[in-house]
């Protein structure tokens, strides 16, 4: 009779949700910067103590002074990043779509990328005002690119076996781009709008501090200009958590959208 | 409808895919066409159904559809090509959205073409959720809701298993005596191809030539696995394809 054991090889690589984990990450490290700013071993100057922030935090809330920078940054936010992205979804499909657009717009798109767009501001200043609208455009510029590389890419990705199936069945053109390719592709322009609200969030703070009276990026800079390290952290906060939940966000639309996935 | 492929000649770059293909299919009768991988099947089928133009030759179509056909030269594809994000009968609603139908008549084909494949429980299902013969009767059944003139299957079942096979073959037959339709049929498998071809076309190994067009006797319904008839033409099949196989195994595709 055989008797060993056939040794388990198989599992892994393959990541699971886990409750509870990243906030016992984010605790373990807030515990540890509270205990070395108390205990000295992290002086003040280098870093802030979380409990000063979260005192500061509830001071801006209280005050009402948070509503004031924090909506004019989520209207920017939403304005621009909504032009961007529908915009690069739109020409995202067409080069996904069409061989002449492909060919005279990626090059394109390929040179707008990697500027840092907030070299650009001055000039939208002079295109589209010292208000909101430089910032819309800066913020929407910044969106685009992303989101057209991201959806470009999910339209080429898409079945072709699919498409070849939908004009077998004597599909029109219109039906198959609605039915067929924007369905398959939207798994992947999900994917690349977590990138582009990255980025239109990192847009927006940087074009706060260039010239805004209230947003967060201005809040962050006058903090910073005072060397208010805990109204600055505050600021940063305010950040990390408009990230989480546009990531958050998307993650519920995906659920949503993509139960087919299973 | 029947269908007629005149000297039908195509390359895909240097390779001769296709050479001088010539085959004629009645209105109501299936020809199954074997051949060796690679010779050229896939796209005789493609080119049948007006999904890829060849370098040379014609396929032409005579007689008129049938009565409500909306879709006269209909695919089933070895992949089943069902929409994931769809359900089953939102992928059966697909084919006939672009059609302006009624939203009655449309439900009523949906009952009708999943009763016909016996699919009826699965009408919200989504194709995840589905085995791969049950994904397969979607796709009939969806090519069934556009009353097909001709159906066209490129391998249908050839990625199931033997029992799911010899079903869905039962089907096959019921539904073609139920109505008869013409069709092509491309596999590899020979036993397919005796128990659902009224003819039998065999292709050489690339570039695909028409070998020999082989009648096969009886009615459909007659024919059953192990048959003594059927037998003996597919082993004059496997006569006929087994040096020209071993062949296409030896070659290099890119050579
Ligand atoms: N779009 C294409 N471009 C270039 N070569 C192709 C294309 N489609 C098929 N081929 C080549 O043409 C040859 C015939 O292909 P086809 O798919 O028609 O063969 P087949 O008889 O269906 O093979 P199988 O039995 O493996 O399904 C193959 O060598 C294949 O690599
Ligand atoms: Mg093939």
């Amino acid at each position: 009779m055989p008797e060993i054991r056939v040794p388990f090889r198989g599992g892994g690589f393959r990541p699971e949700a886990r409750r509870g984990t990243g906030i016992a990450v984010f605790l373990l490290l807030l515990f540890l910067i509270e205990w070395g700013t108390r205990t000295g071993w992290i002086s003040n100057l280098t870093l802030p103590r979380p409990s000063d922030v979260a005192a500061t935090l509830g001071d801006l809330a209280r005050s009402g002074a948070l509503w004031t920078h924090l909506l004019p940054s989520l209207s920017r936010l939403a304005v621009g990043s909504v032009l961007g992205i529908s915009a690069g979804v739109g020409v995202g499909v067409l080069i996904g779509l069409f061989s002449y657009i492909r060919a005279g717009l990626v090059p394109l798109v390929a040179a707008i990328f990697p500027i840092p767009k907030i070299a650009l501001l001055p000039l939208f200043v002079i295109w589209f005002g010292i208000d909101e609208g430089s910032k819309y455009a800066l913020i929407a510029l910044g969106t685009f690119t992303p989101t057209v590389v991201a959806t470009y890419g999910a339209v080429d990705n898409v079945d072709r076996g699919l498409i070849r199936m939908g004009q077998s069945f004597g599909l029109g053109w219109w039906s198959i781009v609605r039915k067929i390719v924007l369905p398959g592709a939207l798994p992947g322009i999900l994917s690349g709008l977590r990138v582009s609200l990255a980025i239109g969030i990192i847009l927006l703070v940087a074009a706060e501090m260039l010239g805004a009276e209230h947003g967060i990026g201005a809040y962050i800079l006058q903090a910073g200009a005072l060397y208010d390290l805990e109204r600055l952290f505050a600021g940063v906060v305010i950040l990390s958590c408009l990230g989480v939940l546009t990531s958050w966000a998307i993650g519920k639309i995906e659920k949503r959208l993509l139960v087919w996935r299973g | 409808m029947e269908l007629a492929v005149r000297g039908l000649t195509h390359r895909y770059g240097d390779m001769v895919v296709l050479d001088d293909v010539s085959l004629h299919i009645p209105a109501g009768e299936i020809l199954c066409v074997v051949g060796p991988s690679g010779c050229g099947k896939s796209t005789l089928l493609r080119m049948l159904g007006g999904l890829e133009q060849p370098d040379w030759g014609e396929v032409l179509q005579g007689g008129t559809p049938p009565e409500g056909c909306l879709n006269p030269l209909t695919y089933v594809f070895q992949d089943f090509a069902l929409l994931p994000w769809r359900s089953v009968a939102g992928n059966i609603s697909l084919v006939l959205e672009d059609h302006h139908l009624p939203g009655d008549r449309v439900r009523a084909i949906i009952e009708d073409v999943l009763a016909r494949t016996r699919l009826s429980d699965f009408h919200d299902a989504l194709p995840r959720q589905l085995s791969g013969g049950m994904k397969q009767r979607v796709a009939i059944a969806r090519a069934l809701a556009v009353n097909p003139a001709v159906m066209l299957l490129d391998e249908p079942l050839s990625a199931l298993d033997a029992q799911t096979r010899e079903l869905l073959m039962e089907d096959l037959v019921a539904l073609w005596e139920r109505q008869p339709f013409t069709g092509v049929y491309v596999t590899h498998n020979l036993a397919e191809a005796v128990r659902l071809g009224h003819r039998i076309a065999v292709l050489s190994r690339r570039p695909g030539r028409v070998r020999e067009v082989i009648e096969v006797p009886g009615a459909l319904s007659e024919r059953q696995a192990g048959d003594a008839g059927l037998e003996a033409i597919q082993a004059h099949l496997w006569a006929l394809m087994r040096d020209e196989a071993m062949a296409a195994d030896q070659e290099l595709l890119d050579a």
